[in-house]
């Protein structure tokens, strides 16, 4: 469900997904498993999250940004995603935090580069670059 | 991941420096300059960096051409190795022509100690700098800031440092603007940036940020090596880190903003990650006064840094060398957007001079260097990858009159990430860098294999095509014998 790319200075992922909220979830996941998140085992709350943004690929930029900044401020990675899209521009949903045990090298910042969401033949596919 | 664009495309015009055209695509507003000899054409032909500056050439309000320099490689919008020279006060400036580590930057010092001298304890002086040095992710370092003390470091950079005695004058005077740019707005800066920042100040972060002990290995000219305290079998430090989490929220929140802001100012670009507004639009000003905290931020991430370096030769050389303070050489940013007068075909201009991965190199005279450097030029820092040589360079009247007053900034990455990962095996890569006498410290195994020699490009053939095209002039070479990695 989702792949690292070359990047000769970044790190680049391509996410697919059979509809908006499981690529979402599936960048999630693969923006984790870069970092090399290593999680314990103690479910922390459950947490609700509301975005809004000006397009569909500004959304999936924003959902990563909130995961990065937990991530790193509070030292939280997520689990039992659950996620609802409307209309492209609005996400409503919940996760499970996970406190973070170790992190091998964390994402900076989630780019706009070439960031386009497209339809592919399983469903939907993006392009991320991650700043590292 | 190859570039569409072939070596015929180019125009040579010297030996060092081929053109694009702006007929080559359509939407070019100036042309491409790229510094290289026949390898690092080829190198740079390898990813989408040539491309990316293509794109760049596309900026409105853009003087001149778009210089990259010979490390150049692909960034995430713009090259990183690219310098962009916008006109005030139409001129756009872009935040992701700048970069996520507002004023990413190197710091040098240089010390009395011998190689010799030093070397016994050399392990023990990598153990105390990878303990004093706070690295990692979301890793705080020992100040906690208060909100108003975060705007004054906003505001005030190395210069609040200095008055919380982490600083002396000199460190001041030999710092880039002294440390501190002007306009700076805590106003402008998100409550989630000043979240991010409050507890990083003072900490290295990861990545290819780096603590490294060198020895000065070689010396080109006398003159400037001695004005700049480096003598051959000394050790000096190099310190590469930025503006951490603050930074890059401010980067993000600005790249965000600017999506809407392109289509109101009827901005049309190829890559959304290049979005931009122009310089006297609200808009722009508000990025530049927030671009100014951030710099002011590193600046004093690094002037802290510096203190934690210092304390770390006390600890381990203190009463066991005849002389272990640390002097500061200089302290200069390669990720930056700033205002300048430059000469365009005779005529002054003020410009926004966008670097990314590109290092301010003023020629002699500049009045905003110290006395000692004056007359000898800016010194530039263009640190190599883990293991090979970095160098001390001069900014000279041809990078004035070339490149906006700009050179080269390191190695510059010629292998993905997933590549170097996948080649080097952590672990093995430290066995053999301690093989040859370099202590490493490394918090990450995959993290060191990422920033593997075999990843980059040879920085002394980097650092021969700009000195040979006359945007910088060699001072010393360093080798290194400790690495400390974030």
């Amino acid at each position: 469900m989702y792949e690292e790319l070359e990047h000769t200075a970044d790190w680049a992922l391509r996410v697919q997904g059979r509809d908006l909220p499981a690529l979402f979830k599936n960048a999630a996941l693969g923006m984790m498993e870069l970092s090399g998140v290593q999680t314990g085992d103690e479910p922390g709350e459950v947490r609700q999250i509301e975005l809004q943004a000006v397009d569909t690929e500004s959304l999936l930029v924003d959902w990563l940004q909130e995961l990065l900044v937990a991530l790193e401020l509070e030292q939280l990675a997520f689990r039992e995603i659950e996620l609802q899209i409307t209309g492209g521009k609005k996400l409503v949903g919940t996760f499970q935090t996970v406190p973070i045990i170790s992190i091998e090298k964390p994402v900076k910042a989630v780019t706009y580069n070439e960031l386009l969401i497209q339809e592919s033949p399983d469903g939907l596919e993006a392009t991320v670059v991650f700043d590292v | 991941m190859a570039s569409a664009i072939r070596k015929q495309d180019f125009t040579r015009l010297t030996p060092y420096l081929w053109e694009i055209p702006t007929s080559f695509q359509a939407g070019m507003r100036v042309p491409v300059r790229l510094y290289a000899d026949e390898r690092l054409l080829k190198a740079a032909l390898g990813d989408k960096s040539l491309q990316q500056a293509i794109n760049a050439s596309m900026l409105p309000g853009l003087v001149s051409h778009v210089t990259v320099m010979p490390d150049v490689h692909q960034g995430y919008g713009f090259p990183i190795g690219g310098v962009a020279a916008t006109r005030l006060p139409s001129g756009v400036v872009s935040p992701g022509a700048i970069g996520y580590d507002i004023n990413c930057g190197v710091r040098l010092l240089s010390s009395e100690v011998g190689l010799e001298e030093a070397q016994p304890f050399l392990s023990d002086l990598a153990t105390a700098l990878y303990r004093n040095c706070p690295s990692g992710v979301g890793v705080g370092g020992n100040l906690r800031l208060s909100a108003k003390d975060l705007d004054r470091v906003c505001r005030e950079g190395s210069q609040w440092a200095l008055k919380n005695g982490f600083a002396n004058e000199d460190d001041i005077a030999r710092t880039e603007e002294s440390g501190r740019i002007p306009g700076a707005d805590p106003s402008t800066v998100s409550p989630r940036a000043k979240q991010r920042g409050r507890p990083q100040l003072g900490t290295l972060g990861a990545g290819n940020h780096f603590v490294e002990v060198d020895v000065v290995d070689e010396i080109f000219d006398e003159q400037a090596a001695a004005a700049m305290g480096l003598t051959v079998g000394q050790l000096a430090v190099q310190i590469h880190c930025g503006s951490r989490g603050f930074g890059h929220q401010i980067c993000s929140d600005y790249v965000r903003e600017f999506q809407p802001a392109v289509k109101r100012y009827k901005i049309q670009l190829p890559d959304r990650e290049l979005v931009c507004a122009p310089l006297d639009s609200p808009e722009g000003k508000r990025y530049l006064a927030a671009m100014a905290c951030a710099a002011n931020y590193a600046f004093a991430n690094r002037q802290i840094m510096a203190q934690h370096v210092r304390r770390s030769f006390e600890e381990t050389l203190g009463g066991r060398v005849a002389d272990w303070d640390l002097t500061q050489v200089y302290d200069i940013a390669h990720n930056m957007g700033k205002i300048e007068e430059h000469r365009v075909e005779g005529e002054l201009v003020k410009v926004c001079v966008h670097r990314k991965g590109a290092t301010r190199a003023f020629g002699p005279g500049y009045e905003g260097l110290p006395e000692e450097y004056r007359s000898l030029g800016q010194p530039v820092l263009v640190p190599g990858s883990m293991g090979t040589a970095s160098w001390v360079l001069l900014g000279t009247e041809g990078s004035m009159e070339q490149s906006f007053g700009s050179t080269c900034h390191g190695a510059g990455r010629v292998m993905s990430r997933k590549r170097a990962k996948k080649t080097v095996r952590g672990d093995r890569l430290k066995a053999e860098l301690e093989s040859r006498g370099i202590h490493i410290r490394a918090r990450s195994m995959p993290g060191l294999a990422e920033e593997a020699p075999l990843a980059y490009k040879d920085v002394d053939a980097v650092v021969e095509v700009v000195a040979r095209a006359g945007i910088a002039k060699k001072v010393a070479r360093l080798r290194p014998v400790a690495v400390i990695k974030g």
